[in-house]
């Protein structure tokens, strides 16, 4: 049963981290650099080495289990296959410690997730991407509530730089947007659970594996745009090289008895890129009761693989050498 | 491990340049006004720049070049791109420049000035 508990907690994570997973994918499009996002994934492909993605959060008590403290250590590593295709390989650890109860830990199950870039406007600072994520079911520990069944979803991602604004509104131009959507389809629908009670009689219960969309933004306003294209208002470094970032990870189950019920969190916060790496920090703010009431931090360390190594990390196997990401 | 790591991390931040050029500040500074006609746009960007592959031009508000289309990355500094500009009228101006990092990256903008 206890596991049971996990999993109900591990719910919360899922709603904490919405349409999440590690995020990845920096880019550049006419003018307009994005970085990887903490929470939400981007929509550009890109060879990058997201280690490690840090949250804490502590997870309210439910009927289901007794309020615990949480810590997940994730990484995700991101290879171009051509300068459109990309393929991603994520996995998470994660340490459960109940108040009462027994801390519990593990990895839960490795993400592969392929996307694909599909149509682009370096004037408009606009790029659309569909893709795939590949919940490998069985590949985590079940005690940390890690399913034994595979959940695929499908993906859109659209990234939006509003540098295409008039000349007005010039203090807008260095905000950007992001979005992800994807469904949650679980290859078992139901979940059974057969035993014997102390009469003997035997009890089968089964359990809905809904499917869930799993949606979200991520809006940023960019201060090294502001500076170089816009206005220089005379920023110092490191501060020129922030962005600052509002990050919204949503989760709708299509079915099952919490249908239409969206749980999420609001994460403001900050990144700051540099030549090789990039470094973000955000709160973890829950959307309702529904989510929780505490507040978390992710924090993230995110490498530039094509930046660091290009020879060797922007290698593909039909188009060589694509070396480092581009001005689209 | 988390020597190599702590390495590693050190390294990527503390790095004396840029992956992509970015403009460190320019002359007209971006999006300002200025009292006389310069005699030069000047931006200065965070990592030296490929001479072969970067240009800069000045168009006014018709969209018309109006530098004197000489742009060079200076032979005393190897971060700055300049070209000359004649006597020019109050009014707008943009600029537009593309640069190739040494290390390969190319990226590009432009950013606008306003003579009084």
């Amino acid at each position: 049963m206890r596991t049971r508990h996990y999993v109900a907690l591990l719910g919360v994570l899922g709603l904490t981290m919405a349409a999440a997973g590690p995020a990845s994918g920096h880019g550049l499009i006419g003018q307009r650099f994005f970085p990887a996002t903490l929470t939400i994934d981007d929509p550009f492909v890109a060879d990058e080495l997201s280690l490690p993605t840090v949250l804490h959060i502590k997870n309210r008590g439910s009927e289901e289990g007794p309020p615990s403290l949480q810590t997940d250590v994730s990484g995700e590593l991101s290879k171009r296959l051509s300068p459109n295709l990309g393929l991603s390989l994520g996995g998470t650890y994660t340490l459960l410690d109940p108040d009462p109860g027994d801390s519990v830990s593990g990895f839960d199950n490795m993400e592969v997730s392929l996307k694909y870039v599909f149509w682009k406007s370096a004037p408009h600072e606009t790029l659309f991407s569909a893709g795939v994520s590949w919940d490998v079911g069985g590949t985590g520990s079940k005690k940390i509530g890690a399913e034994s069944f595979d959940t695929v979803t499908p993906q859109l991602f659209f990234g939006k730089g509003f540098g295409d604004l008039p000349d007005a509104v010039e203090w807008l131009k260095p905000l950007a947007l992001t979005g992800a959507f994807g469904l949650d389809i679980p290859t078992r629908v139901h979940n059974q659970t057969i035993s014997v009670n102390d009469d003997g009689d035997v009890d089968v219960e089964r359990e809905l594996n809904p499917k869930a969309m799993q949606w979200g933004f991520a809006l940023q306003y960019n201060l090294q745009y502001l500076q170089s294209f816009v206005r220089d208002v005379g920023l110092p470094a490191p501060i020129n090289r922030f962005i600052p970032i509002v990050e919204f990870a949503m989760e709708t189950p299509v079915e099952g008895r919490d249908a239409g019920r969206t749980t999420g969190t609001v994460n403001p916060g900050v990144i700051w890129f540099g030549r090789y790496c990039q470094l973000g920090i955000e709160a973890v703010i829950p959307v309702n009761t529904r989510t929780g009431k505490n507040v978390g931090v992710i924090g993230q360390v995110h490498f530039y693989l094509d930046d660091i190594a290009p020879k060797i990390f922007t290698w593909t196997p039909f188009h060589g050498v694509l070396g480092p990401t581009q001005a689209q | 491990m988390r020597t190599l790591y702590a390495a590693t991390v050190l390294l990527a931040t503390a790095a004396p340049a840029w992956g992509h050029a970015f403009p460190d500040h320019s002359e007209p500074r971006v999006g300002h006004t200025v009292d006389a006609s310069p005699p030069a746009v000047r931006i200065w960007f965070d990592g030296a720049i490929e001479p072969v592959f970067s240009t800069l031009r000045v168009e006014d508000a018709d969209k018309r070049q109006v530098d004197r289309k000489d742009p060079r990355v200076s032979p005393s500094d190897d971060t700055l791109l300049e070209v000359g500009l004649p006597p020019l009228a109050p009014g707008r101006y943009r600029v537009f420049w593309s640069v190739v990092a040494r290390d390969g990256h190319r990226t590009e903008g432009s950013f606008g000035f306003r003579i009084k």
